[in-house]
């Protein structure tokens, strides 16, 4: 007799936590041919509130970490992607139709980001960075600091695309509220349940599934974000409407841009999110 | 007050040192065509192990091992590969962090309390920052060289690195040679070869490719074979600056790129506005840390001459708490001196501060029976002209001068020939930052001594070498 599979229930991601959209409401996924996958949280104007606040609480904590204990943080959810790489390339075939060998591809590409932005977290202050030579007796120096909660939209691609848009953001001491893919919403949970168990604290990285064009409005418009990523907001309509939103508070916004995943990423991905303090002091006896 | 405390030894169970070593070439422990010598326990005078002292010919076989790794494998392996490999040893030696840190103390003398605590959890970091650069360098030196292209790999390195801090040393040579494409033969102090042939095993544990690292086991003898072999590329020597001399000598007029990290007699300044307490701690720290066999050790005390008296008291008193002995004791402050010979050298120095007039305090404290000690001391009343002021002791003795104004104290404290390092204490930020302007000194640490971290980088001004290691500076040495 076979065995009947345990199924999951993909729920959202906030504080650390999986709750269930305080709506009640889900939406149906399907696979790459139209069948019935799963039915997936769809997140509330409430959710993505409640999201802005775990990610505010958690900002405190992360950005005071060294930059070398946020590298290994991000260089442990590699480690943890790794050892999960076939649970992710089962679904990225199942849900987008692809080859086995472009989901590896995917996979391996993830995996590789993630380390490189590791790398990233305790040297981008030393390329971006320095002393100012100030025409006088100070000592001046610029050092980049993070922003503080970004909202970003991620862009289509379940896996690649969301590690692509969250480690620059965290690499750096942000924590961020993510709108998965729209089309693709479950493996950004299961990227979820990798971040969960990989060190990174509870609200540094909130993952809500549902309506991009329902939900990043009140992320536009919320005064406690101070950054938006619209990389994955394909209508420009919608672009528009919540760049506008977003200088009530003047945040900072990256736009949507063409951009190959699979090609090594600009350094704005990072210094988007990204203030520069400059400290001056006097020298003298 | 004297608190007594009941020992507390690290147990020796979690390493396991063979009867004998060979030499580490092309992926494989291999014996050497030399002969051999002996490492001992410098605290208790015990035979660890003999080890194989290479000759010209190994060393000629590890360089060509190197080579071959470079021209066959590593060069052409892309940043991101390399850094991965990185990344991994990184997290090998955080995991045998224990046994490293048992075998280095059990080797050099140092206490466990400081191996545990810097020495391996230092050198896993140095790893995993230098992994991170291996695929972002042209951000690192963007159009750095004469090519004008992204940087580029230099080939084979020859390093020889000291016994005062063996296993970091080590990590400071190899993470960034490795992360830039280079491939390295390294050759570790005669009297503390053993957690670096541990390394070696950690790299095969890495599956790092056959010859990208090759570790040469031997005394000055291997060194200058390594050194002058014709077909290295790169020198990286960290040691006394009498033998940093004879190599800039050696290599004058070949291609070779060299860095040297060489002799210090750092000035530890301290102002009358300074909190007297963090003060003495940072004395304390900058001295006697590592039995003051440290290059950059502040072993000149610039003492405003108001508070002097105040100074040498409280520091007295502090010095009473230390605890000197058995390096396994988690409790021990200060270790074995790390050879008979060193401990020769730190004798007839203090002695010739007697003979030259200043006056010596040292430590009460019971010292061992076997190995090789030296109480921490101090000497007040030096002139300029003593030789206690002007030459490095490398041990844990402490010389001590006074000034009358800041003036006369980054004069003080510029009048020697090295340059590595300096300390600053004061509550006044500009004065702080008006004296580390003036000093001719590569590091200088204010308000605190004996910092170090991977991304900040080191090295020294005039005699105390020349190029610097650690933080993205660190790279500019192994580049074309």
């Amino acid at each position: 007799m076979s065995r009947l599979d345990v199924k999951k229930t993909y729920k959202l991601y906030v504080g650390g936590a999986f709750p269930r959209s305080e709506s009640g409401r889900t939406f149906v996924v399907e696979d790459a041919k139209g069948r019935f996958l799963a039915n997936a949280s769809l997140a509330s104007r409430k959710d993505a509130r409640d999201a802005v606040k775990a990610a505010r609480s958690a900002f405190g904590g992360w950005s005071s970490r060294t930059a070398y204990n946020r590298g290994q943080v991000v260089y442990r959810i590699a480690e943890v992607l790794e050892g999960r790489r076939e649970q992710f390339e089962a679904e990225l075939r199942a849900t987008e139709g692809i080859t086995a060998a472009k989901a590896r591809t995917y996979v391996d590409a993830s995996v590789d980001r993630l380390v490189w932005y590791a790398g990233w977290a305790d040297k981008l202050a030393q390329v971006v960075g320095g002393a100012n030579p100030v025409a006088g007796p100070y000592f001046n120096h610029s050092t980049p600091e993070p922003t503080g909660v970004v909202a970003v939209v991620a862009p289509r691609g379940p896996l690649l695309g969301l590690v692509s848009v969250v480690a620059p953001v965290i690499t750096t001491g942000n924590t961020c509220v993510v709108i998965a893919s729209e089309e693709h919403p479950l493996t950004a949970i299961t990227l979820a349940e990798v971040m969960a168990t990989s060190d990174v604290p509870g609200g540094v990285v909130n993952v809500l599934t549902g309506k991009r064009a329902e939900i990043a409005p009140w992320l536009a418009s919320h005064a406690d974000v101070n950054a938006l990523d619209l990389t994955g907001v394909d209508d420009p309509e919608l672009a528009t409407s919540v760049e506008q939103a977003a200088a009530g508070t003047l945040k900072r916004v990256r736009r949507p841009a063409e951009e190959d995943l699979l090609a090594p990423p600009p350094l704005d991905r990072m210094t988007d999110f990204l203030e520069t303090k400059t400290v001056w002091h006097p020298m003298g006896i | 007050m004297k608190f007594e405390y009941a020992p507390a030894p690290e147990s020796r169970a979690i390493v396991d040192i063979a009867s004998s070593y060979g030499l580490f070439v092309d992926g494989a422990f291999t014996s050497g065509s030399g002969s051999s010598f002996k490492t001992i326990n410098p605290a208790t005078e015990e035979v660890l192990a003999e080890v194989a002292e290479a000759d010209a010919a190994d060393v000629d076989r590890a360089v060509k091992a190197a080579r071959r790794a470079y021209t066959r494998v590593w060069s052409r392996m892309s940043g991101a590969e390399r850094g991965k490999y990185l990344f991994r040893i990184a997290r090998i030696i955080a995991e045998r962090s224990r046994e490293l840190a048992v075998l280095e103390s059990i080797d050099n003398g140092k206490p466990i309390k400081e191996s545990r605590d810097v020495d391996i959890p230092t050198a896993a970091a140095h790893f995993f920052y230098y992994a991170g650069w291996a695929d972002k360098l042209e951000y690192a030196l963007p159009g750095n060289g004469h090519s004008g292209a992204d940087p580029q790999p230099l080939g084979v390195a020859a390093q020889v690195i000291p016994w005062n801090f063996p296993f970091l040393m080590l990590a400071w040579k190899i993470a960034p040679a490795l992360a830039t494409g280079n491939t390295v033969v390294l050759k570790p102090a005669e009297t503390t070869p053993l957690t670096a042939l541990l390394f070696a095993e950690i790299c095969q544990q890495a599956d790092l490719p056959p010859g990208v690292v090759n570790i040469v086991t031997g005394a000055g003898e291997t060194g200058r074979a390594l050194v002058e072999h014709p077909d290295v590329d790169k020198v990286a020597f960290t040691g006394s600056t009498d033998v940093g001399r004879a190599i800039a000598r050696s290599v004058a007029g070949s291609r070779k790129k060299v860095t040297l990290e060489l002799g210090g007699k750092a000035a530890n300044i301290v102002f009358d506005d300074a909190p007297v307490d963090q003060a003495v701690e940072g004395i304390v720290n900058g001295i006697f840390f590592n039995q003051g066999h440290v290059c950059c050790a502040g072993s000149r005390l610039l003492v405003q001459e108001s508070v002097a008296e105040e100074v040498v008291e409280r520091l007295k008193r502090r010095m009473a708490t230390l605890r000197v002995g058995d390096p396994l004791d988690k409790n021990t402050d200060v270790g074995a001196i790390n050879s008979a010979e060193q401990l020769q050298r730190i004798r007839e120095l203090a002695e010739i501060g007697d003979a030259e007039g200043a006056e010596r305090w040292t430590e009460p404290c019971e010292l061992p029976d076997h190995g090789f000690w030296f109480a921490p001391t101090i000497f007040t009343g030096v002139s300029q002209a003593h030789r206690i002021a002007r030459e490095e002791i490398f041990g844990p003795v402490l010389s001590i001068l006074t000034f009358r104004t800041p003036q006369e104290a980054v004069a003080k404290a510029n009048n020697t020939p090295y340059g590595l390092s300096a300390g600053i204490w004061s509550d006044k930020g500009s004065r702080i930052l008006w004296v580390a302007n003036q000093l001719r000194a590569g590091v200088v640490w204010a308000n605190t001594f004996n910092r170090f971290d991977p991304a900040s980088p080191f090295g020294g001004y005039q005699e105390s070498g020349y190029g610097r290691e650690g933080g993205r500076h660190g790279l500019e040495g192994y580049i074309k």
